[in-house]
């Protein structure tokens, strides 16, 4: 015990994550003791949604952000498909696979070498003996990295042209499939982007075949990799966490859930799940939202978001956050690249938070990991395409309905409930990934992810200038325009 | 996040080459937290001068005018009088993006957050700094519309304000730039044939001109998204979706559903732009009893059934 008082910090605003971050902390021994973070901004867009014809959905929730769009459209898709019973075409799913995924590796790219890295060229580091190297490569906008990464992603996009007109805000995925047929010459135009995409992955981030990246399932093997790859910028990467222990940092041990990514035949290339020391099979009846700590009203108790209500309310005295404090069988849950793969049973990323749990440093590596694992499949997916076979299957939306879509978004676990009475919207529930990992306290007063990822972080004496904190938080990969929405 | 797209050179070479030197922005900064707080105290105190400032998202003032839906993280201070500051400060402001230049889709339903545009509520000129602000280079807010908008509409506006070229003749009745908005989506659109025949597409992957039943308004819109593509070879019409107007303000409020035609006694309400009612109305019956069988099949089909020069009765006809 202490027997100075706590000191109190607000820390932000935080850039390079999308959207508005608060952060309070109490500080105690230099050590972050408590941890309340703050979504600033509400823009009701669950509100918005009431009264809308149910496909105006797909205008509306893609542009709840500019880089999850492509998500919440398959969302809300896959949600109207549900009220409508509608089951999409198989080349309709294949290029529905092919556009979210182009977004979740376009999110994972940039949230490695624009979010997440600039932090390592800090001056903060300038006695590190490895700071003149990743200062030249990593350093905010004039790094070399940046020079790399801004003409692979805009050229890695141009698949959402040829499948989605545009990317963000398409109108392209369907409840039945996707507006866009393809040709059998488009067909050698997308696998020849998808290739410039995986030299791009093999030649810079990785400096190695794709195939011998995911190849590794253990942490030895991965020590190895790492000795005959340090020229990579993951190999670069590894090196850092090392020498600054970042896998010390933001460590959590919540259960780990994801609802699964990438339905083809059915069959989800990733698996739907929850991890907690085991798989269990995900029950989403289970799924709550809390509202205590919340500025909203409406309801005493926590709702499953089928009965989810939406009422802000900035006098509330016990709020700290617009966010509200999603909840699986009254648990804290952690979701986003690394869950997903230990929810799919990936040998590397099971061997390394078996050992440590989940961390900054692990976070990281399940989602450049992820980039490996994924575009292999892209590859696979154009090729199946049958172009005179039909893209999208229609049927008539009922007056009255429900539907749900569960995707994953780059950064985790996105979902939608809709309910639709007399042919309009009656109820529209939108639990975003960061709205998981970065909720305010519950009902029991469990902190969120974050808040207990930050809790014990070492702050030092420029505390507001602490860096840790910084990659703590991105290290989340979060997406704040889409936790409140 | 749009503006991240820039091809050809990329958006900071973009920038660079047109010697437009970047402050701060939410993706690309190193500057976090008091570091920023900071560098706004030096920009509202005269100390770092701001040529230009541009804000994405629409100004929340709600609930009750506080401002308090949207609040500048670690302060206690509402976002939408960090703009108005700012906005005194620059040389030019430019909203990027429907939200901030007139509100857009957070204005949509009861507009719960009390969004509006920097100078235009919807339609109306007024917003968070009112109709008759100028910014210190005597022009009102710059608005590029769009939703998102296109990479090179926000840098080339950007290069001709730095290169001391860009004057209120550069801007339309909605202070949009003309460089985009003197076109009409429909110009270049790929399904310019359907169109002239009256080909329509009934379903969403259908090949035909969507402006008869799938809610296509490009005929009305101001951009010039099919001449300058989107990600490489992109559109919305290409995409196989409607042009919902983005570029307008209230666009998030359609008369009747995004993706459905409004029809009055069986004709669309929203006509093409400057063509006279009657007029279309006799060109269209005209255009539909001259179809040739090959559009009228193609219209309604995923793919090409039938290639131009195979049917001999359209040759008859």
């Amino acid at each position: 015990m202490t027997t100075t008082p706590s000191k109190r910090r607000i820390l932000g605003p935080f850039n390079r994550v999308e959207g508005d971050l608060e952060v309070h902390v109490e500080i105690d021994d230099d050590q972050v003791s408590k941890a309340k973070v703050n979504s600033p901004l509400f823009r009701g867009f669950e509100q918005i949604l009431q009264g809308k014809d149910p496909l105006d959905a797909l205008v509306y929730t893609p542009r709840i952000c500019g880089i999850c769009s492509v998500s919440q459209s398959v969302a809300a898709a896959q949600a109207l498909a549900g009220a409508q019973g509608l089951q999409s075409c198989p080349n309709g799913q294949l290029a529905t696979n092919l556009i979210l995924a182009t977004e979740n590796m376009a999110d994972h790219l940039t949230h490695f070498y624009l979010f997440f890295m600039p932090d390592f060229a800090r001056q903060v580091y300038l006695n590190k003996k490895w700071f003149e190297q990743i200062n030249t490569r990593f350093k905010a906008q004039t790094g070399t990295a940046t020079k790399d990464v801004l003409p692979a992603r805009a050229a890695w996009l141009h698949l959402t042209g040829i499948l989605a007109g545009k990317w963000p805000h398409s109108l392209a995925i369907q409840p039945g499939g996707t507006t866009r047929s393809i040709t059998a010459k488009e067909k050698i135009t997308l696998l020849t982007t998808i290739r410039c995409f995986r030299q791009f992955l093999e030649e810079i981030l990785f400096t190695d075949t794709l195939e011998q990246v995911t190849a590794i399932k253990t942490e030895d093997e991965l020590a190895a990799w790492q000795q005959t790859h340090q020229t990579s910028d993951f190999g670069r990467f590894l090196m850092l966490a090392d020498d600054l222990d970042l896998a010390s940092l933001g460590g959590t041990d919540n259960a780990l859930m994801s609802y699964g990514a990438y339905h083809n035949n059915q069959e989800p290339l990733f698996k739907t799940g929850v991890w907690q020391q085991k798989y269990y099979t995900l029950d989403t009846s289970l799924i709550t939202e809390d509202i205590t700590h919340s500025w909203l009203k409406g309801q005493s108790k926590a709702r499953h978001p089928f009965y989810g209500k939406t009422q802000p309310d900035s006098d509330e005295s016990s709020g700290y956050s617009w966010c509200k404090a999603p909840r699986l069988n009254q648990q804290v849950v952690e979701v986003g690249a690394v869950a997903r793969q230990m929810v799919n049973g990936n040998p590397l990323i099971q061997a390394l938070v078996s050992q440590s749990g989940t961390h900054v440093k692990n976070r990281v590596i399940a989602r450049l990991f992820e980039l490996a694992l994924v575009l292999p499949e892209m590859e696979q997916w154009c090729q199946q395409i049958q172009p005179k076979e039909p893209f999208c299957m229609t049927s008539k939306m009922p007056d009255d309905a429900q539907g749900i879509g569960l995707v994953e978004a780059a950064r985790g676990s996105l979902g939608h409930w809709i309910k639709i009475e007399e042919g309009r919207i009656f109820n529209y529930q939108i639990i975003a990934p960061t709205t998981w990992n970065f909720s305010p306290r519950d009902t029991l007063n469990q902190p969120g992810a974050l808040e207990q990822a930050l809790q014990g972080t070492f702050v030092g004496d420029d505390e507001t200038a602490s860096v840790a904190i910084q990659h703590i938080i991105r290290s989340f990969d979060p997406c704040m325009v889409c936790t409140v929405h | 996040m749009s503006v991240l797209n820039a091809e050809t050179p990329d958006f900071l070479n973009s920038l660079k080459f047109n010697n437009i030197n970047l402050l701060w922005h939410p993706s690309l900064s190193e500057a976090s937290a008091d570091e920023f707080l900071s560098l706004l105290e030096n920009i509202e105190s005269g100390t770092i001068p701001l040529d230009a400032l541009c804000l994405e998202g629409s100004v929340m003032r709600g609930p009750n005018g506080t401002g308090r839906f949207h609040m500048l993280s670690g302060t206690k201070r509402p976002m939408m009088r960090l703009i108005e500051s700012l906005a005194q400060k620059a040389r030019y402001t430019v909203a990027v993006g429907s939200c901030a230049t007139f509100g857009g889709i957070t204005m949509a339903g009861s507009n719960p957050g009390e969004a509006c545009g920097l100078q235009y509520e919807g339609q109306q000129p007024s917003g968070l700094l009112g109709e008759s602000w100028k910014s210190e280079a005597g022009l009102p807010v710059i608005n590029i519309a769009g939703c998102p908008t296109h990479p090179s509409w926000v840098i080339e506006t950007l290069a001709q304000m730095a290169a001391a070229d860009f004057s209120k003749d550069n801007l339309d009745n909605y202070n949009r730039p003309r460089s985009y908005t003197d076109h009409l989506v429909h110009h270049g659109c790929p399904r310019n044939e359907y169109y002239e025949f009256k080909a329509s597409a009934e379903q969403p992957s259908d090949q035909g001109c969507m402006m008869e039943h799938r809610g296509c308004l490009g005929t009305q819109a101001r951009a010039d998204c099919n001449i300058r593509l989107w990600n490489g070879e992109g559109s919305c019409l290409r995409g196989g979706y409607a042009c919902i107007n983005c570029t307008a303000p209230e666009f998030e409020e359609p008369d009747g559903n995004f993706t459905e035609t409004h029809k009055v006694a069986g004709i669309p309400v929203g006509l093409p732009t400057d063509v006279p009612k009657a007029w279309f109305v006799a060109l269209a019956s005209l255009a539909k009893a001259a179809t040739p069988k090959r559009l009228k099949v193609n219209a309604v089909s995923d793919h090409i059934r039938i290639v131009p020069g195979a049917i001999e009765e359209d040759k008859e006809q």
